[in-house]
């Protein structure tokens, strides 16, 4: 990381939560902290990264605005984590996609979708994009020809890969300390699956306000569980198509259909739930930049699951060969614009988890009052 | 809509634990209206509880976040030694059975705990950590008496109260900027000490007021203690006294709260202006002696000192909020500090020659002293002698003053005659000097809030609906 002023301004009231303490038992980025006594930038991009934003903290601080020191730790780190997804993507021409990234996640978003309808008005005989097809196996190639189907899924997400992959070993070079074992990647994946540092120990995250909830954390899980639902219904299509032999669409009573509808399900409750919660959250402990950023990719993915339910629901009518069109757009959008959107919060995240739970075994500093 | 002409049930003057606790209790036990009058802005509001962060509680096993045991007779031994029998028996051993019984309020209300913060584990047999702190625990009671339809008032402040044959008649307060009349069946005084006003410390203490850092909040200006007081109200505590701690000089003037401490004395020397030591900096345990240590420099010319180690000593305490000065020699650190170069140079130089009696070991008393050196240093006096050399500015933090209204074990304000006030009581700060009339024990104060806040809300109501 660079010597930024956000991250001068993390370093700042880190050295002062290190000499409070008082918010040891929210979650992972307290304990984290007190290994340090002085901050480089790397460990502040890891700190950044560790926190969830659950803002127990900042209700809690003694010393936040308008005290005047400030503290104000949601609203730093997710600027220093905005800088982060910037330093670290590959390559490193593409970072500046994160400095208007709500402008650049929703003309992703348009793109994808004009581009798939646009060729599949241009590809097919006219008029069969408003066909009603019988639910048939091959019924969705006769829309979109399956090879440009399984190229440009590979293409895309052959390369979605490849940068997330580079862009977590720039990350890691700088943030990460030796030490993976299983034990410590056993303990990340509990932490990532079950959200615990959402969770204000136990208590839920301040939405809003000083009260506590769980609201957030469950929303999140809607959305995280359902994205991975889609994501093995994808899979399960891909290998019954490539490897089975049997072609789409699917009998509903299906892996691929039955994962799709749940996670589809899931992902639009979440999505639409986290962005309500945008609109009534206190701004205060928030940044202002990661606003845009958070509406473009929640609303993308909530198109996604929207377009997908509803393709679901009336793939036996004419409505169908533009609904598919409209849905896979929104898709290619995703995976085109996936390492630089938010998303990537969850590679770095992963990885500023697997550090803490390197580092929960370390022993620590004695002293107190 | 707010109408404050009504005459309320309950009023309750203060806004941190001991009034929360207070309102609160007295709306469970029958107050039909209970209004707060918190003199501090939403943001700032809790009072010196913001800055708190545990409790000390009586237990008779392990429960929750409290291990072993810890005993009424332990307790009121912990009392009595650093109050130095400046406390009343009967009060005190009432309060310490009833903070075993605290927690089932505290958890209802929302309150939540932690393990022991890092470095505290002195305290994790006898004192319950807030998870958060005390800003958090404030935050709760502030939801739980917002559900209880408790009405809040910020930025108002109490001015006189109209006491008429031992009862309060009506209470004056701004609210908001514009004076009003509160009428009340029952009134709480919960409003503090009076350690941010500066005006009141100086008759004690002089210009050297200039010099002190008030720890916790400035709203504690002691207007309702001053003005009960006035009013043929008993007093408690000496009234010259004030609990002060050692400092970072660079603290804010008001409301640094617990990060502007030092915990770097037993293991550094101390020198006044004049560059020379002035008391022993290894005679206890830091928990035990940060106290004094407040008292001491503020006897100091102008009020400061400086605590000097050396690249070996630096890891042995906490991090600091405000960075130690740094040097690669004693003379450029005594220069940094503003202090005389040769004679910080030959403090040490003197104590170097008679420290290293002993085998240093950071972890207990390790009777690594000095020999023939006045004063001596009794503990961890290893030789300050290998760089860089790290210094730190203090000065006398005060926390809160001893002087309170006497009350009763219904938590009823007595009045010089001996009788109890017909319908105020009193809890928190402004009471605490019945209890805790010298020294301090970590975490008391919020156990003196919560006890006595709950009795005053209970009689309180009581009072108001009879």
């Amino acid at each position: 990381m660079r010597e930024t002023d956000a991250i001068a301004e993390a370093r700042r009231e880190m050295e002062i939560c290190n000499a409070c303490r008082y918010c040891e038992g929210f979650c992972a980025v307290f304990p984290a902290m007190e290994l340090h006594r002085e901050f480089a930038a790397g460990d502040l991009g890891y700190l950044a990264n560790l926190c969830h934003n659950c803002r127990g903290c900042y209700y809690a601080c003694q010393y936040a605005p308008p005290h005047e020191w400030g503290i104000n730790l949601p609203r730093t780190f997710a600027e220093v984590r905005a800088e982060s997804y910037e330093h670290y993507a590959w390559p490193p021409r593409f970072a500046q996609a994160f400095q208007r990234n709500g402008l650049v996640v929703a003309l992703a978003t348009a793109l994808g979708f004009a581009l798939v309808l646009g060729l599949g008005l241009l590809f097919t005989a006219p008029g069969a994009l408003s066909t009603a097809r019988p639910v048939l196996p091959g019924a969705f190639y006769a829309v979109i020809p399956l090879w440009i189907m399984q190229v440009v899924a590979l293409a895309t997400a052959g390369f979605t890969l490849y940068a997330l992959a580079r862009g977590f070993r720039n990350y890691w070079a700088e943030a990460g300390i030796p030490g993976v074992g299983p034990r410590a990647i056993a303990r990340a994946l509990h932490d990532i699956f079950t959200l615990r540092n959402l969770g204000g120990a136990g208590h839920g995250c301040n939405d809003g306000s000083e009260r506590f909830s769980m609201t957030r954390r469950y929303l999140h899980h809607a959305m995280f569980y359902g994205f991975l639902l889609c994501f093995v219904a994808t899979t399960a299509g891909f290998i019954d198509h490539s490897f089975l032999g049997l072609a789409a669409p699917y009998p509903f009573f299906s892996l691929p259909v039955l994962a799709g509808t749940l996670g589809g399900i899931g992902l639009l409750i979440g999505t639409v739930g986290l962005f309500a919660m945008k609109l009534i959250d206190d701004p205060m402990p928030a940044a202002r930049r990661m606003l845009a950023p958070d509406i473009a990719l929640l609303v993308l993915l909530a198109l996604i699951a929207g377009t997908g339910l509803e393709l679901l629901l009336l793939r036996a009518t004419n409505m169908m060969g533009l609904l598919l069109c409209v849905h896979l757009g929104f898709v290619l959008a995703l995976f085109v614009i996936l390492p630089y959107s938010k998303m990537v919060h969850g590679l770095y995240r992963a990885g500023a988890l697997l550090r803490a739970a390197i580092e929960r075994d370390l022993p620590r500093a004695a002293g107190g009052e | 809509m707010l109408d404050l002409d009504k005459a309320w049930d309950v009023v309750v003057l203060g806004g941190g634990n001991a009034a929360l606790c207070a309102a609160i209790t007295a709306r469970q036990s029958g107050a039909q209206s209970v209004l707060v009058v918190e003199s501090a802005p939403r943001a700032f509001r809790g009072g010196n509880s913001r800055h708190t962060r545990n409790l000390r509680a009586m237990h008779d096993k392990p429960t929750g976040v409290l291990t072993e045991q810890y005993l009424e007779d332990e307790y009121w031994d912990d009392l009595l030694r650093v109050t130095a029998g400046n406390t009343d028996e009967a009060l005190a051993r009432m309060t310490i059975r009833a903070s075993a019984g605290v927690f089932g309020f505290m958890q209802e209300c929302g309150v939540r705990f932690q393990p022991s913060l890092t470095g505290t584990l002195n305290l994790s047999r006898t004192n319950a950590f807030f998870l958060g702190g005390g800003k958090a625990l404030v935050n709760a009671y502030y939801v739980t008496a917002e559900k209880l339809g408790i009405t809040v008032l910020y930025d108002s402040e109490a001015l006189e109260l109209h006491m008429q044959d031992g009862s309060v008649r009506s209470v004056d307060i701004t609210y908001r900027g514009f004076p009003r009349t509160i009428t009340a069946r029952a009134v709480v005084a919960a409003s503090g000490g009076f350690q941010a006003n500066l005006d009141w410390m100086r008759q004690h203490w002089g210009d050297a007021v200039d010099n002190f850092v008030i720890r916790g909040t400035p709203y504690n200006r002691g207007r309702v203690l001053k003005n009960l007081l006035d009013q043929g109200v008993a007093a408690i505590g000496d009234p010259t006294q004030c609990h002060a701690v050692a400092l970072d000089a660079r603290a804010p003037k008001f409301d640094g709260g617990i990060t502007t401490r030092l915990d770097s004395v037993p293991f550094s020397i101390v020198v006044n202006r004049n560059g020379d030591r002035f008391y022993d900096e290894g005679e206890d345990v830091w928990p035990k002696r940060y106290a004094i240590w407040g008292r001491l420099i503020a006897q100091q010319p102008d009020q400061i000192a400086y605590s000097i180690c050396d690249a070996r000593a630096f890891q042995y305490f906490m991090p600091s909020v405000y960075p130690a000065y740094r040097a690669d020699t004693l003379g450029e650190l005594a220069t940094m500090m503003k202090l005389d170069p040769a004679k910080v140079a030959a403090t040490v130089a003197a104590f170097n020659a008679a420290a290293g009696h002993g085998n240093f070991d950071n972890s207990r008393l390790d009777g690594c002293h000095t020999e023939g050196l006045t004063p001596p240093k009794t503990n961890w006096a290893r030789a300050i002698e290998t760089g860089p050399f790290y210094g730190y500015p203090l000065r006398p933090g005060i926390t809160f003053t001893y002087l309170g209204v006497r009350v009763n074990e219904r938590a009823q304000v007595l009045m010089e005659d001996g009788r109890p006030a017909g319908n105020l009581f009193a809890s928190g700060e402004i009471m605490a000097g019945n209890i805790l009339g010298k020294g301090y024990l970590a975490g008391f104060g919020m156990t003196i809030g919560t006890v006595f806040g709950r009795l005053a809300g209970e009689g309180a109501a009581r009072h108001a609906r009879n």
